[in-house]
C-alpha cells in the first residue's frame, strides 16, 4: 500500500515538472522526459509487471493533459516499461551502466516511435532532422537529469524494499 | 492448475503477459474511440474527468504554486523598483484618463454614429493563465486554469497580444487545454487581408523554432500576395471566428504545381514566453447535425 502511495506520488512530482519547472528551464525548446525516466527505472528494478504498469499510468496522464488521443503515450510508456523489465534478472543496484544505458535506449525508442507514428505517417519523411533537432537533444537532456534523478528513485526503492522485507519477516 | 491465473500465497495475480494484452487492447479501443471523433470532449470527458480530478486538481494547484513561486523569487527585486516607478505613473495616468475617457466616450458615439465599431471589442473574453505545457517535445499544447465552471467550452478560440493562439480543444472542471496554431497537428483556415485570398496556415515542428508557422494551398493567380501582408482568420473557418490577426507572411514561393503558393508567416503572438491568454467566449456558429436534424 505504502509503495503505491509513494509511487503515485513520485508519477505526479515527476509530471508536475516536466510540465511547469523544466518548461522554464528547456534548451531550445527542448525538455527532458522525467516519465521515460521513471517507467524504465521502475521497470529494471522491479519487473515486467510494475514496469509496464507505471508505464501505463505515466502514459495516460501525459495523454490526458497533452495528448491528441487518449491511450497513445499511455500505451508507447506500457510497452517501454514491460521490455525494460526483461532486464530486471541482470540488474544490480550497485551498477549504474546499465541503468544509463536503458534509459538512454529507451528515451531513443520512444522518440522513434513517437516520430514514425505522429509524423511518418503524416507524410513527414525528414527524419534526419527530427532526430537531429528533437529526439536527440532529448536524450541527452533526459541523461543529464538521470544523474540526479535516478538515485533518488533507487533509493526510494531500498527503503520501501527493505520495509517490505521487515513486514514480511513479521509475519513469518 | 490454470495457465492464466497463477497461485502465489492467497493472492491472485494476473501474469505480465496477460495484463500487458489487456491494457493493449483497452489503449487501442480508446486510441479508436477517440481519434477524429469528440468522444474524449463529450460524454467520456466526464467519464476521464472523475476518475482523473483529484489528479487534475492537485497539479493545476501544485503547477500554479511551483510557477508563482520561481516567478516570484526572480521579480521581488524587480517588483520593488517597479512599484516605485509605477507609483508616479499612476498619478501621471490617472489625470490621463480621465481625458481619454471623455474621448472614448466621444468616439463610441461617432463609431456608432458609423457603425464602424472595431470587430475584436465584440467578442467577449476570459483571462487565464497557463498552468502547464505540452508533456512531450512534439506538439505545443498548454493547459490554462479555467475550464467549464469558468463557462469554457472546447473549440472556444484563444489570443494573446491581440493575436491567434490556438482554440481550446478539451475542457475539464477547472483546465483546459489549448492547442496553439504552431502546434503541428494544427491547421487554421486563413485569409490575407486587402485581397481577401484564402490560405491555410498550418503549424510545424521543424519552423517552430524558427518563428515562423507555415502555409499553403494558396491560390494568387494575379501575385497579390507578398511579403509583409497581413493573415486573420477567414470567415470559412469552421471552428475560428473571422478577422482574428495571425500574422504577417514572411515568404511566399509558388509550389511544384505551377497553382497554389506555400511559405512562412511569422505569428504576432510571442508563443515562447506566453504567460496569459483570453478566452474568446463565444463560438464559431456553425450548422449543428444534431440541432438540423431535431
Amino acid at each position: 500500500m505504502l509503495r503505491k502511495i509513494i509511487t503515485a506520488v513520485l508519477i505526479l512530482f515527476c509530471f508536475i515538472l516536466q510540465t511547469t519547472v523544466f518548461r522554464s528551464l528547456d534548451f531550445g525548446g527542448i525538455i527532458p522526459n522525467l516519465m521515460v525516466i521513471l517507467t524504465s527505472s521502475f521497470g529494471f528494478m522491479r519487473g515486467e509487471r510494475e514496469g509496464l504498469l507505471i508505464g501505463f499510468f505515466c502514459g495516460l496522464l501525459c495523454d490526458i493533459f497533452s495528448g491528441d488521443m487518449l491511450g497513445f503515450y499511455a500505451m508507447v510508456l506500457m510497452y517501454l516499461g514491460f521490455l525494460n523489465g526483461k532486464f530486471n534478472q541482470i540488474f544490480y543496484p550497485e551498477d549504474i551502466k546499465l541503468p544509463l544505458a536503458l534509459i538512454v535506449v529507451s528515451d531513443f525508442t520512444y522518440g522513434i516511435v513517437c516520430y514514425v507514428l505522429l509524423f511518418l505517417l503524416r507524410g513527414k519523411f525528414d527524419f534526419l532532422s527530427y532526430v537531429a533537432g528533437i529526439i536527440l537533444p532529448e536524450a541527452i537532456y533526459t541523461i543529464v537529469v538521470t544523474f540526479v534523478l535516478y538515485p533518488i528513485v533507487l533509493k526510494i526503492n531500498e527503503r520501501l524494499e527493505a520495509r517490505e522485507k521487515r513486514s514480511a519477516q513479521i509475519f513469518v | 492448475m490454470s495457465p492464466i491465473i497463477k497461485r502465489k500465497g492467497e493472492r491472485f495475480t494476473l501474469p505480465s503477459k496477460y495484463l500487458l494484452f489487456i491494457l493493449t487492447v483497452l489503449c487501442s479501443v480508446a486510441m479508436l474511440l477517440t481519434f477524429g471523433t469528440d468522444l474524449f470532449n463529450g460524454p467520456f470527458n466526464t467519464v476521464a474527468g472523475y476518475v482523473v480530478l483529484p489528479f487534475q486538481e492537485g497539479i493545476s494547484e501544485a503547477g500554479s504554486w511551483l510557477a508563482n513561486r520561481s516567478e516570484e523569487l526572480v521579480q521581488i527585486r524587480q517588483l520593488l523598483e517597479e512599484n516605485e516607478r509605477l507609483q508616479e505613473q499612476v498619478a501621471k495616468l490617472t489625470s490621463e484618463n480621465t481625458i481619454l475617457q471623455q474621448e472614448r466616450y466621444e468616439l463610441t458615439r461617432l463609431q456608432e454614429l458609423m457603425e464602424l465599431k472595431e470587430k475584436y471589442s465584440q467578442y467577449d473574453t476570459v483571462g487565464a493563465r497557463i498552468i502547464s505545457r505540452d508533456s512531450s517535445n512534439w506538439y505545443s499544447n498548454f493547459t490554462v486554469n479555467k475550464g467549464y465552471e469558468d463557462g469554457i467550452a472546447a473549440d472556444m478560440n484563444v489570443m494573446a497580444d491581440g493575436g491567434l493562439v490556438g482554440r481550446v480543444t478539451s475542457v475539464g472542471p477547472n483546465w483546459a487545454k489549448v492547442t496553439a496554431i504552431i502546434s503541428d497537428n494544427s491547421n487554421v483556415s486563413g485569409a490575407v487581408m486587402p485581397s481577401g485570398v484564402t490560405l491555410m496556415v498550418s503549424g510545424d515542428l521543424m519552423l517552430m523554432r524558427d518563428g515562423v508557422i507555415r502555409f499553403g494551398q494558396l491560390l494568387d493567380s494575379e501575385n497579390e500576395v507578398e511579403p509583409g501582408g497581413k493573415v486573420v482568420t477567414s470567415s470559412i473557418s469552421d471552428k475560428y471566428l473571422s478577422d482574428i490577426l495571425i500574422g504577417y507572411i514572411d515568404s511566399v514561393t509558388l509550389d511544384a504545381n505551377n497553382l497554389t503558393k506555400s511559405g512562412t508567416i511569422t505569428p504576432v503572438v510571442d508563443f515562447e514566453h506566453l504567460e496569459e491568454v483570453l478566452i474568446i467566449t463565444q463560438l464559431k456558429q456553425s450548422v449543428n447535425e444534431e440541432d438540423a436534424l431535431d
